[in-house]
């Protein structure tokens, strides 16, 4: 029996009918179609899906889509504006904070909501903001760097 | 000092860089064709069993469900990446007769979705007879042991010998001799992408396959192996990988069952193996058993080394043949030893089959050899970087009937290590710092693959507009290949990055190469991309020097577009002007250059090596055994810098894999079942976990590779678990040898060194 689910993607409203044991990454990846949101694991300890709901970071292979019935989500597809890259995005860019890409939506997403909560994070609570997100490829230092930077002002958000 | 490069060693985005940021990279796991179905694989739940009997048919009956295929619907055929010796094909992938680990694929399913096709898996039947298993190589090895293959004595799958100069007679001459043990464990690969495949053949009996690997080379070759078709026929796409380190370039079970399924419906099939199946049922980092002996003079001299090695081969051959063959080679680096010898056996055990993880058997020589070294240097009351400095490496140096050294900076890092841990100065109580040295190959020379291909091959066109597009076998699983070889294209053109595009890992519009393994595209592929661009750059020369109507003593070269006479920079002509003539001129043909390599004459491992020398700091709590990585520093070379934030990321990601390996990343097992297969609970380093890092880059040219680059990617991994050994004796006095060093070991050392302490 399908149920509806209404909630706010990026911005845009979407009306679905889905299975009620449908996970939020699945409804974002296989129904919205925003296949940047990734999924490395099934048991949310890879942090690859992570997406903000009502402006937290959630591991979106952590809760149903049902649950987040209402609620406003921003995928790493929400975080440019129109043709402009966020401040995060740049940071990332310049200072080689990605390899492979498959956890780089995540980690884009755990720093946002970050420094959204706290926007001058210590280098330690930068690191605890993406303990929760795996990089097999980087070592995370690049990853620390780039979310720095932006804390320290080197990256202005697009007019 | 300005550079004589332009766009090589400049810090730029890598190419595919805001695709990756902002979420649009498509990789294998996100593609999803008109009519496609989802497959799942069930697999056997015994370490070693026959299959007595398979029943299908109430899975089949399942609605939406497609298909339901077994060994019987293959050939029967098995997979091996040694091509060249028929008895190491070994793997059927869907075992027709017998199983050989937990996790060895039986049967497929297709399905409209994957919560169906899941469902099926559960109503098929298999009937087993469990037989007899064996887990550790050192029982399977023995007379009365299991047989994991038929005929295969002892379980040895393969050995492999090395030797130069005279080592009995050596040791004899040795004031000092050490001999010791140790064992290296199992490591995941862990690539956040999962294995996947998405597998379509058309009626036409064309099979087209996306997915996520290190070679579409090799996974097309191994396709037409087991399906018995023409290579041509199948056309492999690596798109975006998420990770490989090894793991992503033998045919594996998604990519097969896919194309099975897929032949059976002519609709496409997409299979991703959950993470479970990820850590059970791929491949692994070899688990070796070392002994080594190691003889020197009074004064550091190191005359003589033996190795024997038993390495736990799991079920199958992979490229854990490989792993065997460059254990026993890169136990002898990067020092001289005047007389070696290794005696390596790989041997089948029933577990999860091990293979190629990055650093590809260097990993494990390099912690028993620097862990040795270290032990010998205090034996001797010797410093152990001056012990390192008088027996490491030099340029131009043979390794007796195996390698020859061109380029080596190994001595400049020793320096640069000992003036950081100087400037360092006193150590808090429990601190200590351990030094490694390693080095790697940038390619392997070795053809056992058995392709008739050139090693690494590239076409570049130039287009009307005067971009470039390069075409390449090499795949870029995140390493960053297409960028170093866009900077190494754009360099020998003379044009700018965003001048190139770069079509890779396509086996049908790219010329074949073997692909991201053994570190070799920088050099290779590297060498191959900067001579088909030369070829380009001579054909648009001659329109040049036809239009500029130079003295033909004159040189012309290209810089930032601009075509001019060398010594004259000043007189020239527009690089895209003269592509726009060119091309009219050519009767409007696009100007083309092909490129190849493959290493002559270069010894028997590989054309070139990198050298560095790693310390590691750690920090020890004694009452618990708990130890932090403070600070790992890394003075390396690896010729000309192509790309450094590459560079740069490729140093500090082999931190976090190799700082895993030495420390907490280990795969436990009951019986052949691994127990810890979900990232909650294989230990891996996270970001709170990981120590500052530090990257001294040495100067270097290596004159066989391109611009005098070599490799920066696999090498970076051999150090670190044997530095983080030596820094753990120097903090409290307590050496381990067997891998990962766990705080629980540090502990009981701890207790047991405090003990015989009391009991004198």
């Amino acid at each position: 029996m399908k149920k509806e689910l209404k909630l706010k993607v990026n911005g845009q409203p979407y009306e679905l009918y889905i299975k009620p044991k449908t996970l939020l990454v699945q409804v974002l990846r296989d129904h919205v179609g925003l296949t940047g949101t990734k999924r490395g694991c099934n048991d949310s300890s890879c942090g690859a899906c992570t997406i903000m709901l009502n402006g937290m970071a959630v591991k979106s292979c952590s809760i149903l889509a049902l649950q987040a019935n209402g609620c406003e989500v921003v995928t790493v597809e929400g975080l440019a504006k129109g043709n402009k890259l966020s401040p995060l995005q740049r940071a990332f860019l310049d200072h080689g904070s990605y390899q492979c890409g498959f956890c780089t939506p995540g980690m884009l997403m755990s720093s946002t909501a970050l420094l959204a909560e706290n926007p001058k994070p210590t280098k330690e609570e930068i690191k605890e903001g993406i303990d929760g997100n795996i990089c097999r490829c980087t070592g995370y230092n690049s990853i620390i760097r780039a979310v720095t930077a932006v804390v320290k002002g080197e990256y202005k958000e697009a007019k | 000092m300005t550079s004589k490069f332009s766009v090589i060693g400049q810090r730029v985005h890598n190419i595919d860089g805001t695709e990756k940021v902002t979420g649009s990279a498509k990789y294998t796991f996100d593609v999803v064709l008109p009519n496609m179905l989802y497959g799942k694989i069930l697999r056997s739940p015994h370490p070693h069993a026959k299959i007595l009997k398979i029943d299908t048919r109430q899975a089949k009956k399942l609605i939406g469900v497609k298909a339901v295929v077994t060994g019987k619907d293959t050939l029967g055929r098995k997979q091996g990446i040694w091509r060249r010796f028929p008895e190491l094909c070994d793997e059927e992938i869907l075992c027709r007769a017998k199983t050989r680990y937990i996790g060895d694929p039986v049967a497929a399913v297709a399905a409209i979705d994957e919560d169906t096709a899941e469902e099926a898996l559960d109503l098929i039947e298999v009937e087993y007879e469990p037989l007899p298993a064996v887990f550790d190589p050192l029982e399977a090895i023995k007379e009365d042991a299991p047989q994991v293959h038929d005929g295969v004595e002892l379980n040895i799958n393969i050995n492999r010998h090395i030797e130069w100069g005279d080592v009995d007679e050596a040791f004899r001459k040795c004031d000092h001799i050490r001999e010791d043990q140790f064992k290296c464990s199992s490591q995941a690969h862990v690539c956040m992408e999962t294995h996947d495949a998405v597998a379509s053949f058309g009626h036409n009996g064309k099979l087209t396959v996306w997915t996520s690997t290190q070679s579409s080379y090799y996974i097309q070759r191994l396709y037409a192996d087991m399906l018995d078709m023409r290579e041509s026929d199948i056309r492999v796409m690596n798109r975006h990988t998420g990770g490989g380190f090894g793991s992503k370039f033998e045919l594996d079970s998604a990519q097969f069952c896919a194309a099975i399924l897929s032949q059976k419906l002519c609709q496409p099939v997409k299979i991703v193996l959950t993470r479970e199946e990820e850590f059970t049922a791929t491949k692994r980092r070899t688990p070796m058993y070392y002994f080594l002996k190691l003889g020197a003079k009074k004064d550091g001299t190191l005359l003589a080394k033996e190795a024997r090695v038993i390495t736990e081969g799991g079920a199958y051959t992979a490229m854990g043949a490989t792993a065997l063959y460059l254990t026993g080679f890169f136990s002898s680096f990067p020092y001289k030893f005047p007389n070696y010898r290794y005696d390596g056996y790989r041997v089948y055990t029933n577990t999860e089959p091990s293979s190629a993880m990055r650093g590809f058997g260097a990993p494990q020589s390099t912690f028993c050899g620097e862990s040795q070294l270290d032990m010998m240097a205090e034996d001797l009351g010797i410093d152990p970087i001056e012990l390192r400095r008088k027996n490491g490496m030099t340029p131009d140096y043979e390794v007796p009937g195996q390698a020859f050294i061109q380029s080596c900076g190994l001595h400049q890092c020793l320096d640069k290590i000992e003036e950081t841990i100087e400037k360092r100065g006193k150590l808090p109580p429990n601190h200590g710092i351990g030094v490694a040295s390693y080095g790697f190959m940038s390619g392997g020379i070795f053809n056992w693959f058995n392709t008739p291909y050139a090693f690494s091959a590239a076409v570049v066109r130039i287009n009307i507009d005067g971009k470039a597009d390069v075409f390449t076998g090499a795949c870029d699983i995140g390493q960053g290949s297409n960028t170093t070889l866009a900077m190494i294209c754009a360099e020998e053109l003379g044009i700018k990055l965003e001048d190139v595009r770069v079509f890779s890992g396509d086996t049908g519009i790219c010329p074949p190469d073997l692909g991201a393994w053994g570190s070799r595209q920088t050099l290779m592929s590297g060498n191959a991309v900067k001579r088909a661009a030369a070829e380009c750059k001579s054909q648009i020369m001659e329109f040049a020097a036809a239009k500029m109507g130079v003295n033909i003593v004159y040189d012309l070269d290209i810089k930032d577009g601009w075509i001019h006479i060398v010594n004259r920079p000043e007189r020239g002509v527009s690089y895209y002007d003269i592509v726009k003539g060119a091309i009219r001129g050519k009767d409007g043909v696009a100007i083309m250059g092909r490129g190849h390599y493959t290493p002559h004459r270069k010894g028997m491992i590989s054309p070139a090596y990198s050298f560095g020398v790693q310390a590691a700091e750690v920090a020890v709590d004694v009452e618990t055994g708990r130890y932090k990585l403070v600070n790992v520093t890394t003075a390396h070379e690896s010729g000309t810098v192509i790309n450094p934030v590459g560079i740069e990321g490729q140093l500090e990601g082999a931190i976090m894999m190799a700082g895993g390996y030495g420390y907490c990343e280990d795969q436990p097992m009951d019986e052949g079942k691994i127990l810890n297969p979900s990232i909650a609970d294989y230990k891996l380093i996270r970001s709170l976990d990981m120590p500052e890092t530090e990257i001294l880059e040495i100067d270097t040219y290596e004159p066989e590779g391109p611009f005098g680059a070599k490799e920066a990617g696999e090498g970076l991994t051999n150090p670190t678990a044997g530095a983080i050994g030596n820094a753990v004796y120097k903090a409290v006095g307590v050496r381990i040898n067997d891998l990962p060093i766990t705080p629980e070991k540090v502990f009981k050392a701890l207790k047991e060194k405090e003990k015989k302490k009391k009991a004198k």
